[in-house]
């Protein structure tokens, strides 16, 4: 007897066969924001099994770093998290800095955290307007969302002559410094941004079809959180007070007012709440910098031979790990120096490669369509799961 | 709490356990400890190092190491850095993924990079390379071959396709099939005149 004689016996019988479905979301797929692949078991429409598989766009960044000069791996940072190459650069040059026990001259701090904060500010509005585009809202609030951020990558292209690699910071300061008028064109950014934040909230976060779609999905425990080793806005989401420039105070963090948003449910709309409060926070630092920013130099005299002849910097025998917090999360850089001019040993603590490690946990027994807005509000770039 | 105090804390809470401080950080001499040790920096209450921040491997020509980063959201203090070592050959490090979820991936990155083997992992594969990759490219002795050289085979290959070759590159090829070498790239652990 068929399966179809089954379902239409009038008798009843044993009831229909059902089967589990095993699809590939991805590699080649708009809503994994990259070349990134779901393997999923589904049960109807339900999601019982995922299984992340990642590696499409590995380029063994570890081992090109161990090849060449310390300054060189400087643009190859740009490349991990490509929105957001000013924080990796930070990272970058903190780690060396430990390393080599540089000191950075006042104004490049605060030039340091300007970009920094900056770059947050360009990560968490296109973050927003790219989970919208996964829950439907096609492209308008990405739109939105990216002509704020045009506004913040000329600011960058004039700094460092590149929209998104900027490839700025170097070790003990940074490479140009930033004209006064600049610093006003900032301000005016910093000032506007308040106006468009409102707006962007008013579109979105009261709004009904993003509350059902967004609130109880993907919920994180904290506890789940912190023994998974997740970091940044999705930590926060779920109630963890854990931020790096509060805990470290690297840099010169701890001279700023602003406070850790937290999330209470930890379900995705916070997440996104999170975020948007976070631009908040960010323009508060932003304000406090762009007031308090001394004159003076912008790069430690010791290192100034080192920008013309790189392979000359040779650091002591030893190894550093130095951490900040970038806008997905915890990014680390492990380096041990041999005095040799090229690193033994360097490794990226990549923060959206090791959030995913709780995406099977967030995704299973929601439906299809919830695992992809899940993915959306982990917020992976793939430059830097894969590196 | 400095590096020196926590190693005397673990010692004597868990009596058998040898360690060594090396640069700031403890090693566990005998690897199988580890998880032991792990358990321990998480759950005692006045060091609750609840949160591993990076698991990565690291190869010291002799022997390869795995490197722990550990911080505690609860006390948000500073710090501590554990290392094991296990020798090239077999080298094997028990897992820490029963004791923290965040080692799943990056002990899987490790596994890849440098062929140490985390046992007790609950999904040990490789995650970057392909299933049927053979060699591990980060260990400082992996040999890849030169793309930028061409050698006799490539060569004749291109003479065949009609693609005019220069007598310089030629000569190289020719040479190297004399001496019955490839053309290898130069290995990450070889070091660069300054």
């Amino acid at each position: 007897m068929t399966i179809l004689n089954k379902i239409h016996s009038p008798q009843g019988g044993e009831p229909p066969d059902s089967q589990m479905l095993q699809i590939n979301v991805g590699p080649q797929h708009p809503s994994t924001h990259g070349v990134f692949r779901m393997n999923m078991t589904l049960d109807g429409e339900t999601v019982v099994a995922l299984k992340p598989v990642m590696g499409y766009l590995h380029r063994n960044h570890e081992q090109i770093a161990e090849n060449m000069s310390y300054t060189g791996s400087m643009p190859y940072t740009d490349r991990l998290d490509y929105f957001n190459s000013m924080s990796n650069n930070f990272g970058w040059a903190m780690a060396v800095e430990k390393l080599a026990s540089l000191e950075v001259p006042e104004r490049a701090e605060y030039i340091r955290v300007i970009m920094a904060e900056l770059t947050r500010i360009v990560n968490h509005i296109s973050v927003i307007g790219f989970l919208l585009n996964d829950l439907g809202a096609f492209f308008t609030p990405v739109l939105y969302a990216f002509r704020e951020r045009e506004g913040i990558l000329d600011i960058f292209e004039e700094i460092s002559g590149a929209r998104m690699m900027c490839n700025y910071f170097r070790f003990g300061g940074v490479k140009y410094d930033v004209p006064a008028d600049l610093l006003k064109r900032i301000q005016g950014i910093v000032d506007k941004l308040p106006a468009f934040l409102e707006e962007f909230e008013a579109l979105l976060s009261q709004n009904e079809i993003l509350c059902m779609r967004c609130q109880n999905v993907g919920i994180l425990p904290p506890d789940l959180a912190v023994n998974a080793s997740i970091t940044g806005p999705m930590l926060r989401a779920s109630g963890v007070n854990y931020d790096l420039r509060k805990i470290d105070a690297y840099s010169i963090y701890n001279r700023f007012q602003f406070k850790v948003p937290l999330g209470v449910k930890g379900d995705v709309y916070d997440r996104y709440y999170v975020r948007i409060l976070e631009i908040r926070e960010s323009l508060k630092i932003l304000q406090q910098a762009l007031k308090e920013i001394p004159e003076g130099e912008i790069m430690n005299k010791k290192m100034l031979p080192f920008l013309k002849n790189p392979r000359n910097f040779k650091p002591p025998l030893g190894e550093a790990y130095a951490r900040v917090e970038a806008p997905k999360g915890e990014l680390g850089f492990y380096v041990v120096s041999d005095g040799t001019p090229q690193p033994w040993r360097y490794h990226v603590r990549a923060p959206s490669f090791i959030n995913l490690t709780i995406l099977e946990d967030l995704c299973v027994g929601h439906k299809l369509a919830d695992a992809v807005v899940i993915l959306g509000s982990v917020d992976i770039v793939l430059g830097e799961v894969d590196r | 709490m400095t590096t020196e105090e926590i190693k005397i804390l673990i010692e004597k809470a868990l009596p058998g356990v040898k360690l060594k401080l090396v640069r700031d950080s403890i090693l566990v001499e005998n690897a199988p400890d580890l998880t032991r040790v792990a358990k321990f920096l998480k759950e005692d209450p006045a060091l609750r190092f609840d949160y591993l921040s990076s698991v990565t491997g690291s190869d010291y020509l002799t022997f390869l190491e795995s490197v722990y980063h550990l911080y505690s959201m609860e006390k948000k203090g500073p710090g501590l850095t554990l290392r094991a070592r296990t020798d090239r050959q077999n080298p094997r490090v028990p897992s820490l993924v029963p004791v923290f979820r965040g080692a799943e991936f990056q002990e899987r990155e490790s596994y890849d990079m440098y062929g140490i083997v985390y046992e007790n992992h609950p999904d040990l594969r490789r995650i970057f390379m392909w299933d049927g990759f053979e060699g591990f490219p980060m260990r400082k002795d992996y040999e890849q071959e030169d793309s930028e050289t061409l050698e006799a085979c490539d060569v004749d290959w291109l003479e065949k396709h009609g693609v005019p070759v220069p007598a310089e590159i030629k000569q190289k090829a020719e040479a190297l099939k004399r001496e019955g070498k490839r053309a290898m790239a130069r290995k990450p652990g070889d070091t660069e005149p300054a």
